[in-house]
């Protein structure tokens, strides 16, 4: 069953600039997982060393936050459309590691 | 929508007040009743950068009654292709002075308080409290949180924007009716994960779109009509021109506002950010070459290598000549094309992405390698002046 994954500026740069990926999964972790299989350098902007995800980065069903759904274990059904939401912020110097 | 102003009794249109608002007037949904609620209303815009700018001018030209800006920065070139509430002729002033001024042009009605100050965890509630509405228009994370958890202490509605390239987000983050900016990322990203100067820069455009949104947005809170954004998140992608919204939830264990709150006062945001110690630490770390050494070098024909790991479209606003384009991404699949018996120069925009680099390569074996202090900015000032600051 395909599903679409919306990909976020920031991250385009992991997806060969792609704004979607379409990915076959049953549910949200299995998504993801090949998601990042795919582009080997989301993954730790996705998740932390141990394996979860990452508190500046929420991952939406539609319009539902998947932590208020079944989390990672949120089923998935054919042409679902899975949007990867992180923090933005654009006017910032100070966080920028190259200034 | 609960109204955050009652109908004011105090204050009045004048005979000008009444001819400047009389489209508000004309309309059912601000009236006459709508004019003096903006009228009575205090909103406080932290920044006057981007965002800032037209959340400012349109506040002003509606008829807030108080507007506090907030900002310490002064004006320069590369803010006038976005910040609208500053001219050319503002470059090296403060940025609060260009704003007070255009603020009173468009509109000498509103009163307007000034803070050249950074806003910080010790000013933050004695600044706030003052007004009803906060809209933050700096986008940068330190004083996101600052400004969240500063308006949840008081009960104040923060009215929020963020832009990335041609991206946008915005929202109403008001714990007394909905979620807060923690109860959707309870943490900001580490500096580590924060995409590179190379992956920002900014549509111009799109700040004014999101600002405005913000200035809407602080309108009807206090006009108490239509429907806020409290509890959706508006994402806005300027390039396909789609806007779409998405379901926030106030998260019973958010730190902040939740039911057993871990932050009860504010905090150290930089710190918490990750920020305080990184921006020295990674530079100094490596071994660095000033502008003027790798001049010398050159004119003494001793051979070196001079690499540029800024990205291509960088390279085409201006380079060193002589310089070899490997952009820090590509630089650890490219590094055979190195010769590790050579003296290399790294070089970026300003140091800091060359000293990664550096750091990178040294750990790969490579000695003979140093960062150029300054990285192009530098060189232009200190070697070849003709060739462009960006
Ligand atoms: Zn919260």
């Amino acid at each position: 069953m395909p599903v679409r994954v919306i990909i976020p500026t920031p991250l385009r740069q992991y997806t060969g600039r792609k704004e979607f990926v379409e990915v076959e999964a049953k549910n949200v972790a299995e998504a993801l997982a090949n998601l990042t299989a795919q582009y080997g350098d989301l993954r730790r902007h996705l998740y932390t060393d141990d394996g979860k995800l990452r508190s500046f980065v929420n991952i939406y069903l539609g319009e539902e936050d998947i932590r208020y759904l079944q989390k990672d274990q949120t089923p998935l059904h054919d042409q679902d459309e899975l949007s990867i939401v992180p923090s933005i912020a654009g006017g910032t110097k100070l966080r920028c590691i190259c200034r | 929508m609960a109204t955050l102003t009652a109908t004011p009794t105090t204050v009045q249109l004048s005979k000008d007040e009444i001819l400047r608002y009389s489209r508000h007037l004309i309309m059912p949904e601000v009236g006459m009743e709508g004019q003096l609620k903006l009228k009575a209303a205090k909103v406080l815009c932290v920044g006057t950068g981007g965002l800032g700018s037209p959340l400012a001018l349109y506040l002003a030209a509606a008829g807030i009654g108080k507007l506090g800006i907030v900002d310490f920065d002064v004006v320069d070139f590369t803010n006038l292709q976005r910040q609208v509430i500053h001219g050319t002729s503002d470059v090296g002033r403060p940025k609060l002075h260009s704003a007070r001024e255009t603020i009173q042009e468009i509109n000498p009605n509103v009163e307007v308080a000034t803070y050249e100050t950074r806003l910080t965890s010790e000013n933050a509630l004695d600044i706030i409290r003052e007004y009803d509405i906060v809209a933050d228009g700096t986008d940068n994370f330190p004083t996101r949180y600052l400004v969240n958890d500063a308006c949840v202490l008081l009960g104040k509605p923060n009215v929020y924007g963020s832009i990335f390239r041609f991206e946008g987000q915005a929202s109403v983050f008001y714990a007394k009716e909905g979620p807060c900016y923690r109860c959707l990322y309870p943490e900001p990203p580490p500096p580590g994960l924060v995409p590179s100067c190379a992956e920002g820069g900014v549509l111009g455009v799109l700040p004014g779109i999101i600002g405005c949104i913000q200035a809407l947005q602080t309108i009807k809170l206090v006009l108490g009509k239509g429907q806020t954004l409290v509890g959706r998140l508006l994402l806005f992608d300027a390039l396909n021109l789609k806007f779409r919204e998405l379901k926030l939830r106030k998260n019973p264990e958010c730190s902040i506002c939740g039911a057993d709150p871990t932050i009860t006062e504010l905090i150290d945001y930089e710190e918490f950010c990750g920020i305080r110690g990184e921006e020295h630490v990674t530079p100094s770390k490596v071994p660095e070459i000033t502008p003027l050494e790798v001049k010398k070098m050159e004119d003494e024909q001793r051979p070196f290598v001079l690499i540029d790991v800024r990205e291509p479209h960088e390279f085409q606003i201006c380079r060193i000549p002589g310089s070899k384009l490997i952009p820090l991404g590509e630089v650890p699949r490219r590094m055979h094309e190195l010769n590790s018996a050579d003296d290399i120069v790294v070089h970026c925009r300003s140091g800091m992405r060359s000293a990664q680099a550096v750091e990178f390569l040294m750990k790969s074996g490579f000695r003979k390698i140093h960062n150029l202090k300054g990285g192009i900015l530098a060189w232009s000032d200190e070697v070849d002046p003709s060739v462009p600051k960006y």
